[in-house]
């Protein structure tokens, strides 16, 4: 198995996505859109471009199956960090304290 | 074998062959960039529930900011990524001319980007916006609030304009060793790897700029 030169138009044409993206981004944020929808789109612009970036100019999409093991690996310890986080803070307050036990 | 070992450019003795080598380094700089996947990841979390506690007060301050020359500067970074993806295709096809201009290319969008950083910091120290430091508010929300998005916002970029700095450092090296012949269509794994360090700060920022600068942008409409 050897190296996989990516062409110079596959490079260029994801430039231009992530121009593209950028510019909607941007766009999209002089909205003021319900509840957490700003957000959202936000993020997953982000995302979008994140991915492109990681699968092309990263080379992620054309190395062996152990680098995707790696690159999946730190995502899922990244989620990991969020959501159990978020699972104190986000929760506190949902369930009342009806007693103490300390005070007698 | 050892015969061999002695004839491969750029070879290590403790590798099968070059591809081994290669896919190891790789492998090594995904380890590193994991760590600083969840180190950042430290900061976006605090970020996280920053905003969920202060919503108002985080898109005031936000709003604070300049999207134009933050959106700018993600342009700038977006470039530099292309002409760093380029600089590895000419090393990889062995083109010593071409892959020293585009690692210089890189280096000058990059210095490009510190430069704007530094005026927008300049801008926030003028208008004391600078936590901890005479800061003051005296737009929309609680100022309290407001100072623990601007903390935020300092060490998020400050941490990833340190990185932009390491990279600077990193291009001058690979540069230098451009220059000097090192690299061949068989042997470039120090320009691939560094490579992948420069798409992961562009990455970062790829989040950074939204969450900072954009969070607020439609007050402007209001």
């Amino acid at each position: 198995m050897s190296e996989h030169v990516v062409s110079r138009k596959v490079y260029f044409f994801i430039f231009g996505a992530l121009m593209g993206f950028t510019l909607l981004t941007v766009w999209i944020a002089n909205f003021n859109l319900p509840g957490p929808l700003n957000a959202i789109v936000a993020l997953s612009i982000a995302v979008t471009k994140g991915t492109l970036v990681v699968l092309y100019f990263m080379h992620v999409r054309y190395s062996s199956k152990l680098t995707w093991v790696f690159v999946c690996a730190g995502l899922v310890w990244l989620i990991i960090l969020f959501a159990f986080t978020l699972s104190d803070y986000l929760t506190r307050g949902w369930v009342p304290i009806t007693a103490e036990p300390w005070a007698h | 074998m050892a015969a061999e070992h002695t004839t491969t450019y750029g070879l290590a003795h403790h590798f099968d062959d070059i591809e081994q080598q290669r896919e190891a380094g790789t492998l090594g700089m995904w380890a590193f960039l994991i760590t600083e996947i969840l180190f950042f990841g430290g900061m976006f979390m605090a970020y996280i529930l920053y905003r969920t506690k202060y919503p108002d007060a985080f898109a005031n301050a936000s709003a604070h900011l300049n999207w134009m020359i933050g959106g700018g500067n993600t342009i700038v970074l977006i470039i530099s990524s292309l002409t760093m993806a380029l600089a590895v295709y000419y090393s990889q096809v062995g083109d010593r001319k071409k892959l020293m201009l585009f690692i210089v290319l890189t280096m000058i969008l990059g210095a490009t980007f510190l430069g704007v950083k530094a005026y927008e910091y300049h801008d926030k120290w003028v208008h004391h916006l600078v936590p901890g430091f005479r800061f003051n508010w005296e737009g929309h929300g609680d100022p309290q609030q407001v100072q623990m998005f601007y903390f935020i916002y300092f060490v998020m970029t400050g941490i990833h304009a340190l990185h932009m700095i390491v990279g600077l450092g990193i291009m001058t090296v690979i540069l230098i060793m451009a220059k000097r012949g090192r690299f061949t269509p068989e042997y470039h794994s120090p320009v691939e790897i560094s490579g992948l360090y420069w798409h992961f700060v562009d990455i970062v920022w790829i989040f950074l700029f939204p969450l900072l600068y954009l969070l607020g942008a439609h007050l402007h409409n209001q």
